[in-house]
């Protein structure tokens, strides 16, 4: 076999397993149940090796069911001790499967002669898949594709045949069984194939690894959409990626292919994190400090617009617009975008506003006495009790909103305080 | 007589049990069980990095690593949970597995580079190897424990606090994070000494094991503490004897089946929460219930003339088995028997029956009088108003009774000139 044949077919079957873990652990991910799946892939050890003791040697179907039973027992174990046994969540899945996984390692080590090595199972033995042949129609293909095929259309089936129901028991199991979906029965066919698909995959990737594939792509295709569709298309990509990615950098430092894949997956995750457009650390961090700098500014604008209103035209000083601004980094901004956008000019003495930073101004005074108004008038607040809520709420106060509380109020000309409500600046709606 | 050897695992083993009993109580009452788990995967890259860097076997070295690693997995771990839409358990599989992938890839690294026997051994990573248990491993171990018994002493109060109300702790001005990384540090601290004896999968079992017993036994702390680690030391010691009478078997997996041996034996009999105590307490309550709805039913057929009351009238109002509920309460001296079909009331039992048609009216009178605070305890035992109630309400409640039906006996609660309640006679017989 070439070099370019065992890369074709090292991905391949990489990739298939990634893309049945992936789609499998969105609704896992989804669901809170990450955990049942970490604790299935564990626990479906004495079920292969009963399997294997009891038909004397290695056949997938008998693997299949063992794994299967296994599996079931495993969530259905777990559950029992949470209700019967008043065990927290957690602490019932751990005792679970370190009990099955204990039983399954005794299994191994007592009674199996021929080499079903732990550490196999464990790390699986991706590198050398490929070297494992059978022909099927004539082409030879790597054995490991007669089990992760049938696993992908499985997976494929379960995804598209039950796609409502599973959306909505996702989401909201409640609703679900109101609308008489069976979501026990739901609950207990996903977790079979969780088992089917983890034991398809323990020849390629061992058991860790199928927990990586279960859940990283699925959590940074979460962090990156949040569409169910879009978050499974995006877990399966991630998947294949991981496939091709994982197995490069394998062969550039000589090392496990799987765990390579568990790395790679690691590290798409941790770019999501940073990078995400809506829920990413950095996206977050730019929308806070976006919003900081805007309050900061239209704190300087609303000032100097008091300022002008009692004494007739008004000029800060740089201190003390930085001052108003709040001293840090989002102050600072805040000042300085004021003059990137025109709203301040610099005057005789300081800085003064100019006819666009008024129109902003006024609407922002318009905000916050129109609330002041209308805490006066709904809440009977004492006078001094409103500037600090409108303070805070004049810059989410849009002219759309500030128009409605106008209505409500029948168009006031004076807030609370007595001063005048400024009109809306002409030229806006 | 017992080897040298044996005794060195023995005492191992069992301060490795007792200790991780006692960090793991905190854990499991935390809603951490599963954090050793990640801990333990964690720590296989610093052991790897660890074993690069050195270059050798030396044992600081690489627990250091092990350590530094498996702290900062559950930190990371932490951070996902704080500040991105990733849910705890889909962390902690994630950094469970991807820390672990990276594990397998340096470890194969290593020994690719390895030119002789140094192997940093996955394998017995995963499985340990108890036997090779030293005398080194003994101190260690021991030292441990010791300051692990040391900081929880001395950190009693607020570890407590925490491992309860975490909410009321933060409120409190506790340093809950700091508390909860300190317990983490222990927990790393065990795992990573544990793991070359008892390895990956099982060490997390040791953690949770122990104290889940424990809770079935008790409500309280400190007993909760004292019978973790007696559990974690027996469960140790017990193990390690069973494996070296099969020498065939591994320790690991023998001692964390006798500890699901111990939890399932406690589950079954343990005195309140075990299953056993449970359905013999619901048993007796069914019974009660019966009972009383049999006495009320008679009391209203039997009228003024006391007289018999024919079973299959009193069918649809009593709860349960009718016939069994006659002959239990004719043996109790509540009823007597004139025919097969027939009972009359007592004079002892007229006065049960009196008792516990005026309890039910008083449940019907609090449900119509506050239904909204009252509809939360609708099921509960009629018996037990007077410990629901306040004893002000009680009374008045009685006050209201006793002015609209006179036929049943008096109240028994009065309010007295003070404005405290008197109870007037003891009823219940």
């Amino acid at each position: 076999m070439t070099d370019w044949q065992l890369a074709f077919w090292t991905i391949l079957a990489g990739a298939l397993c990634n893309v049945s873990c992936a789609l499998l652990g969105s609704y896992l991910v989804l669901r809170r149940l990450s955990l049942l799946g970490d604790a299935i892939s564990h626990a479906v050890l004495p079920g292969i090796v009963l399997a294997f003791l009891l038909r004397g040697r290695i056949e997938p179907l008998s693997l299949f069911l063992g794994a299967l039973v296994f599996g079931v027992l495993t969530a259905f174990l777990a559950q029992t001790l949470q209700t019967f046994g008043r065990v927290n969540e957690d602490a019932s899945l751990g005792v679970v499967f370190t009990s099955l996984f204990a039983v399954g390692v005794l299994l191994l080590t007592g009674f199996v002669k021929v080499d079903l090595d732990v550490n196999c199972v464990f790390a699986g033995v991706l590198d050398t898949v490929a070297l494992d042949t059978g022909r099927v129609g004539g082409i030879e293909v790597p054995r490991v594709l007669l089990t992760l095929v049938p696993a992908l259309v499985l997976t494929l089936l379960f995804v598209l045949l039950f796609w409502k129901e599973l959306k909505i028991v996702s989401f909201d199991p409640a609703l679900a069984t109101a609308l008489g979906i069976n979501a026990t029965l739901l609950h207990y066919l996903l977790m079979a194939l969780v088992a089917a698909v983890t034991v398809a995959s323990f020849e390629a990737v061992g058991s860790i690894l199928v927990v990586a594939m279960l859940i990283v792509p699925a959590a940074t295709a979460h962090l990156l959409t949040d569409r169910l569709g879009w978050m499974l298309v995006l877990a399966a990509l991630l998947g294949v990626l991981c496939a091709v990615f994982g197995y490069e950098g394998s062969r550039l430092l000589n090392t496990s292919a799987a765990g390579m894949m568990a790395v790679t997956a690691g590290g798409f995750f941790a770019l999501a994190v940073f990078l995400a457009p809506r829920h990413g650390v950095v996206s977050k961090l730019l929308h806070r400090l976006a919003l900081s700098a805007r309050i900061a500014r239209e704190d300087v604008l609303a000032a100097l617009y008091r300022r002008e209103e009692k004494e007739g035209s008004a000029e800060l000083s740089g201190s003390s617009c930085l001052r108003l601004a709040g001293r840090d980094l989002t102050g600072l901004l805040g000042f300085l975008s004021l003059r990137w956008k025109g709203l301040i000019e610099s005057g005789t003495q300081g800085y003064q506003l100019t006819p666009a930073g008024r129109g902003a101004a006024q609407l922002l005074v318009r905000a916050h006495r129109l609330w002041e108004a209308y805490l006066g008038e709904h809440f009977e607040l004492p006078l001094d009790h409103l500037h600090e809520p409108a303070e805070r709420l004049e810059h989410f106060l849009d002219p759309a909103l500030q128009d409605q509380l106008a209505a409500e109020l029948h168009q006031p000309v004076h807030d609370p305080h007595g001063r005048d409500i400024p009109p809306p600046p002409p030229g806006r709606k | 007589m017992i080897a040298y050897n044996t005794l060195i695992v023995l005492l191992g083993t069992g301060l490795l049990g007792a200790t991780s009993g006692l960090v793991g109580t905190f854990a499991v009452l935390r809603r951490r069980a599963l954090t050793g788990d990640a801990l333990a995967h964690a720590a296989l890259p610093g052991l790897c990095v660890a074993f690069l860097v050195v270059g050798e076997r030396s044992l600081p070295a690489l627990l250091l690593g092990a350590f530094i690693s498996g702290v900062l997995g559950v930190s990371v771990l932490a951070a996902l949970a704080r500040w991105t839409r990733i849910k705890e358990d889909a962390a902690l599989g994630i950094v469970l597995s991807v820390f672990f992938g990276a594990g397998m890839v340096l470890s194969r690294i290593i020994q690719n580079q390895a030119t002789g026997g140094s192997k940093a051994g996955l394998d017995s990573y995963i499985l340990g190897k108890t036997a090779g248990m030293l005398a080194q491993d003994v101190y260690l171990v021991g030292g441990v424990g010791l300051g692990c018994l040391l900081l929880i002493a001395l950190l009693y109060k607020e570890l407590r606090l925490v491992a309860f109300d975490p909410a009321f702790a933060r409120g409190g001005g506790w340093p809950v994070l700091l508390l909860d990384l300190l317990l983490m540090a222990l927990m790393a601290v065990i795992v990573v000494v544990g793991l070359p004896a008892v390895g990956v999968v099982l060490m997390a079992a040791l953690l949770i094991l122990p104290p889940v017993t424990a809770r079935l036994w008790t409500e309280r702390l400190s007993p909760m503490l004292l019978l973790s680690a007696a559990l974690g030391l027996a469960v140790g010691v017990i193990g390690t004897l069973l494996s070296a009478h099969f020498s065939k078997m591994p320790a690991g997996p023998i001692i964390v089946l006798v500890g699901t041996t111990f939890f399932l034996t406690s589950l079954l009999v343990a005195p309140r929460r075990g299953i056993l105590a449970r359905a013999i307490a619901r048993g007796r309550f069914r019974r009660k219930l019966a009972s009383q709805s049999f006495l009320r039913a008679a009391l209203a057929l039997a009228g003024d003339d006391n007289d018999p009351v024919a079973l299959p009238l009193l069918q649809r109002q009593v709860r349960g088995p009718i016939r069994a509920t006659a002959q239990r309460l004719a043996r109790q001296g509540l009823l007597e028997v004139v025919d097969d079909e027939h009972y009359r009331l007592t004079e002892q039992g007229r006065e049960q029956a009196v008792q516990a048609t005026r309890q039910q009216r008083l449940w019907q009178f609090y449900l119509q009088e506050y239904p909204d605070v009252a509809s939360a305890s609708v099921d509960l035992d009629t018996e037990t108003l007077a410990l629901r109630v306040p004893a002000a309400l009680l009374a008045e409640l009685e006050a209201k009774l006793d002015a609209v039906s006179t036929s049943l006996a008096p109240a028994v609660h009065r309010l007295s000139a003070q404005g405290g309640v008197t109870v007037a006679q003891e009823t219940h017989a």
